[in-house]
């Protein structure tokens, strides 16, 4: 039987890969995945709360942040894709611009 | 007559065009001719006025015409405390006296006009016109003194005569000595002129009004300041302070001599005729004022015969023919305040028309001279012009005679009429007097003897061209400037080319003037000879008409007696025997009472001066007593002041006084002239203070200029030490504020700014390490923050 226990420890367990994923790689792709990876961590914890309350609300939202995450991922690709046609790489070492 | 403001209007219009469109356009005819008709329309209008005003009866013989308001009422508060209304209008009186004056002023001057229209042939066109301008301004200016029926418009023509007096002294601008002779005419009528403003002040404080009757009848019904000086006093010698500046009397005369140095025609208008009169008149316009205050009387008198006194020593040495002319005039206006002085204003009103004729004449005839002899007026380098300039000589003989007092001419009419009334009131003025006149006739004929006299001693000429000077070389085109400069070092500088009328080629020898000139020298020589006949005494079987035609100017218009007349005529019956004897000791008393007896119509003053135990209310009385010849035929033989035959012997002593003063010129320059030479060795200290005018130029140069340059100098040291140094040091002291200011700026404003800065930029080296520019730096520190804050938020709960 799955409880809300089960769904919430997913969605930490997701949520603490993305942002270990985010501190620590170096690839900007690797990076934007994971951020994705966050989002559908809070995706799962929308619809696990949904579920329980029985209030549509949140799946509704869970969609709009699918949305949302599409539109992001295809922008930040663009820019990545930008900044490799400048600097021949993706390491995100290398995107020091707003340095002091 | 409602036109006699016309009568100024015309000569200012002439001046107006002549001046402003004259002078660039007018060719010297036209400009000539508008003066003169001018001047002839005026002429014309004048006389029109007098036969009109002598259709009158006499008490009612003024007119007043006010055609425009010159300022409107201001209220100004009095003496008394009350508030008077200041308000003048342009107003013209045509009484008696005025209508003297302008026919004068207007006659003369239109002769002198005519003349000059000869005499200044040779100016240049400009100038020519420029000199008609000035004269008829002149004119203008002297006929609104005479016509203004209140102080003030008299007041316009007494600065406007000045002006037009500076201007045409310094005609001759170029000249240095003409245009320091201007600023010192200019200067020392100031002088005078500032009397005679303090005096109308006074007035208008007193009177509350500045008009000539009605001051005149207030100050009729006031009493009489025989006891003490008051207020009228103080008015009449303020007032007598600028005649004595216009009419040059001691101490103020020095400018007149000097004012010799305009032309000729203008010392003939101005410097004699017209002006230097315009004293006398004033002080006859205030024969009210001036008959109420007997110490002021006292003082005209006195300065009037010292003037004339001193003026006709200096007269007697002085070699250049203008300036005799014009120390005569300075000594004949004080015979003319004599006069006043001893209040008899109908005579020297008198003898200032005989003498505008004479002295006109005179002046006109030595303008002649020097006109013959090219500029020359060293009376030292004429002589024997006899049968050159026949006309010019018998004119000025004419005159000479006048001025001497010959009888019948004018001058002996007039003047023996002042010694008369000299003789009644102060018998040591009348000895003075009597010895100017001796004086008078001794320099006059002098001035002919050396002139007309004797033999040639001017410069040599030929009589058909080229100049005969041996060792000049001129060319033949010389102009009439070059000759008489030639000349010049022959005349002692008097004959550089000041009066220059070149134009009609070389000089050949003196020479007659031309018909514009005689023809003026004849007319006034006739008036000089006629003119005396209207006022031919009753002791000479006339009734002196012109003391009777004058004497309502003279007199205060009381409406009802203020003093009982019945008891004062009885005062008079009873003095009038004491009167009648000749000799007795207090003069003063006789005529105070011999006034009385016939002055039943002035009676207010004649109250006063009547008072017994009053002897300086003599003035008044004598005044009054200025109508006893006119009024009362049967006075001058009935005993009015003195029997016929004490009358009679005064006329013979200054008839025989006159004959001596030119016998004795006859024989120093004519007969004998080495006598003149040895009397001036023998006396030689008071031949050179003579000669030197007494050194009072000199005497005012150490005085009235040194101090006044003394204290210029005084206060240009202060203005450069004291207020430039004010001036300075607000400047230094600006400057150094403005230094400290600066330093204030840069040091503590923008050291405050600059230490803004350099803590920003010193804190930013520490905390610019923030900004790593790595992301995942930034998300490390948003995911501590956020722990951070959800930690506390959950604990806190």
């Amino acid at each position: 039987m799955m409880t809300q226990t089960h769904f919430l420890v997913l969605s930490a367990a997701l949520f603490m890969i993305g942002i270990i994923g985010v501190m620590t790689r170096r690839n900007i792709i690797i990076v934007l995945m994971s951020m994705e990876l966050m989002l559908n961590a809070v995706n799962i914890n929308l619809i696990a709360f949904s579920r329980q309350l029985g209030d549509v609300t949140g799946q509704v939202f869970a969609v709009f942040v699918i949305c949302v995450a599409a539109a992001e991922a295809a922008v930040g690709l663009g820019i990545i894709l930008a900044f490799y046609r400048n600097k021949e790489t993706i390491n995100i070492d290398e995107m020091n611009l707003m340095r002091w | 007559m409602h036109l006699i403001w016309l009568i100024p209007l015309l000569p200012a219009f002439g001046a107006l065009v002549n001046g402003v469109v004259g002078v660039r356009y007018f060719s010297k005819r036209t400009a000539g001719l508008l003066a003169c008709g001018t001047m002839a329309g005026a002429l014309a209008l004048s006389l029109y006025a007098f036969f009109e005003l002598l259709g009158l009866a006499p008490e009612a013989r003024e007119y007043v015409v006010r055609p425009l308001t010159w300022i409107s009422a201001l209220p100004l508060q009095l003496k008394d405390g009350s508030i008077g209304s200041f308000s003048i209008p342009w107003g013209f009186r045509l009484d008696p006296l005025s209508a003297m004056m302008i026919l004068v002023v207007t006659g003369i001057g239109f002769l002198i006009h005519v003349y000059s229209v000869g005499y200044m042939h040779g100016e240049s066109r400009g100038a020519y016109a420029r000199f008609f301008s000035y004269l008829n301004l002149f004119v203008f200016f002297m006929l609104m003194l005479v016509l203004g029926d209140n102080f003030a418009v008299m007041f316009v023509g007494w600065e406007g005569v000045g002006l037009c007096s500076y201007l045409l002294i310094g005609y001759y601008y170029e000249k240095k000595s003409a245009s320091d002779a201007g600023k010192k005419a200019f200067i020392v009528n100031r002088i005078g002129d500032w009397g005679f403003i303090l005096g109308m002040f006074l007035v208008f404080s007193v009177f509350g009004t500045l008009d000539f009757r009605a001051v005149a009848n207030a100050a009729g019904s006031m009493p009489v300041e025989s006891a003490a000086f008051g207020t009228l006093s103080l008015i009449t010698l303020l007032l007598f302070v600028g005649a004595i500046g216009k009419s040059a009397q001691i101490p103020l005369y020095v400018w007149l001599p000097d004012a010799m140095e305009g032309p000729t025609p203008v010392s003939a208008l101005i410097h004699a005729a017209t002006m230097v009169t315009a004293g006398v008149y004033m002080v006859g316009r205030n024969a009210v004022l001036f008959s109420h205050s007997p110490e002021t009387m006292q003082i005209v008198a006195i300065v009037g015969v010292a003037t004339a006194f001193l003026a006709a020593t200096i007269g007697l040495v002085q070699n250049d023919i203008k300036r005799v002319l014009a120390y005569s005039t300075v000594s004949q206006l004080g015979f003319m305040f004599l006069a006043m002085g001893v209040g008899a204003f109908a005579a020297g009103a008198f003898h200032l028309m005989t003498h505008a004729f004479f002295k006109a004449l005179l002046f006109l005839c030595s303008g002649s001279v020097i006109h013959a002899m090219a500029g020359q007026q060293d009376m030292r380098h004429m002589g024997g012009l006899k049968k050159y300039l026949p006309k010019t000589y018998v004119t000025m003989l004419v005159g000479t005679f006048a001025i001497a007092g010959m009888p019948p001419l004018s001058g002996f009419f007039s003047k023996d009429e002042i010694l008369f009334r000299a003789f009644l009131s102060n018998k040591i003025i009348w000895g003075v007097a009597v010895v100017t006149a001796l004086m008078t006739a001794f320099y006059m004929f002098r001035l002919m003897s050396m002139t007309f006299f004797g033999t040639y001693r001017g410069p040599a000429f030929e009589a058909a061209g080229g100049h005969g000077r041996a060792g000049s070389g001129h060319g033949s085109a010389a102009a009439h400037g070059a000759a008489s400069a030639s000349h010049g070092g022959h005349g002692g500088g008097h004959a550089a080319a000041d009066d220059s009328h070149g134009g009609h080629g070389e000089w050949h020898g003196p020479h007659e003037s031309p018909n514009s000139m005689t023809i003026p020298l004849q007319i006034l020589a006739v008036g000089a000879i006629i003119a005396g006949f209207v006022g031919v005494p009753a002791a000479l079987w006339g009734d002196n008409v012109i003391e009777g035609f004058l004497h309502p100017s003279f007199v205060a218009r009381v409406s009802e007696g203020h003093a009982s007349a019945a008891v004062l005529s009885g005062f008079a019956a009873a003095s009038e025997p004491k009167a009648a004897a000749l000799g007795e000791s207090a003069p003063a008393s006789e005529s105070k009472g011999a006034a009385a007896g016939r002055q039943a119509a002035a009676a207010s003053h004649a109250a006063a001066a009547a008072a017994p135990g009053e002897p300086s209310g003599a003035a008044a009385g004598e005044q009054a007593g200025t109508t006893t010849h006119a009024a009362s035929p049967e006075g001058g033989t009935a005993g009015g002041h003195m029997p016929w035959a004490g009358e009679m012997g005064l006329m013979l002593l200054s008839v025989c006084v006159g004959i001596t003063g030119i016998l004795v010129a006859y024989r120093f320059y004519v007969r004998a002239p080495e006598i003149a030479d040895k009397l001036a060795q023998r006396w030689a200290g008071a031949h050179r203070v003579l000669s030197n005018k007494y050194y009072v130029d000199e005497f005012y140069e150490a005085t009235a200029i040194a101090g006044t340059m003394a204290s210029a100098r005084g206060l240009w040291v202060f203005d450069a030490n004291v207020v430039d140094g004010a001036v300075n040091g607000t400047g230094w002291l600006t400057m150094f504020w403005s230094w400290i200011s600066h330093v204030v700026d840069k040091y503590v404003v923008d050291g405050l700014v600059n230490f803004v800065g350099a803590v920003m930029e010193e804190g930013s080296v520490v905390f610019r390490r923030l900004q790593t520019g790595l992301i995942q730096n930034y998300a490390l520190v948003m995911l501590f923050g956020v722990f951070a804050f959800v930690s506390i938020y959950l604990m806190s709960r």
